[in-house]
């Protein structure tokens, strides 16, 4: 199982900020997972639509779109940051 | 050091606990970031953030500091939750033996916080309800940091 944490507005949009799914075994990148995670349902499709805004972090450290997932525990889709 | 903490924050005492005891620091730079209103529109602004990564971010922002300059304490504290407009929002203190390295490790702390650390404001009032945007100069300013770096 790899837990998915959303937050901001994609939290919003995708209706939850936490959920445990079993990442189908094509799935080896962050694109590929967006890319999953948009056939789920109108809400993944609608959270990710300019997916080249959203931010991703594997095991708490940001990461691109095109890294590797491996053995992640923990999956986070944000946008970019707004601290400070 | 770094907090990350609903509770507001007292500016003096923190200088105070940061720099008690301590005869080698000669510089102390504080930047307080505050809940701005800009056109009267701003009743309350929430932040929500990444608990655990936004430890690790601000932890690993404050390591990165310190290896480039040489810097006596520092500290870091950022607020969450609901805030109103004047109220503050992020504290970053650095003393050192010479002005120079707390002034330039402040400023690289905020940039680095800015574009990294995992936090997101909401503004809510008469204009409404919405996440605040990103903005570009943020990016622009911790990349110039990355191309002193490159050219260093």
């Amino acid at each position: 199982m790899t837990r998915l944490l959303y937050f901001a507005w994609v939290k919003e949009k995708v209706g939850k900020s936490a959920e445990e799914v079993v990442l189908p075994s094509d799935v080896a990148t962050v694109a590929e997972l967006i890319a999953w995670l948009k056939t789920r349902g109108p809400e993944f499709a609608n959270a990710f639509e300019r997916e080249d805004v959203i931010r991703a972090a594997i095991d708490r450290s940001h990461v691109r779109h095109d890294a590797r997932i491996g053995a992640a525990r923990e999956i986070a889709f944000f946008p970019p940051v707004t601290g400070g | 050091m770094i907090r990350v903490q609903h509770e507001d924050f007292d500016i003096g005492a923190e200088i105070a606990r940061l720099t008690q005891g301590r005869r080698d620091i000669g510089a102390i730079v504080t930047f307080t970031g505050t809940v701005r209103d800009q056109s009267g529109a701003v009743d309350q602004m929430s932040i929500e953030h990444y608990p655990g990564m936004t430890e690790s971010e601000l932890a690993r922002i404050e390591a990165e500091a310190c290896a480039r300059w040489k810097l006596q304490a520092s500290l870091i504290v950022h607020r969450y939750g609901t805030l109103a407009p004047g109220d503050n929002i992020v504290l970053v203190v650095t003393a050192s033996e010479h002005r120079d390295a707390a002034f330039d490790a402040a400023r690289f702390l905020m940039d680095y916080l800015k574009s990294s650390a995992p936090f997101w404001k909401r503004e809510s009032g008469k204009g409404g309800n919405h996440w605040v945007e990103a903005s570009a100069s943020d990016d622009a300013a911790t990349a110039s940091w990355n191309k002193k770096h490159a050219a260093e």
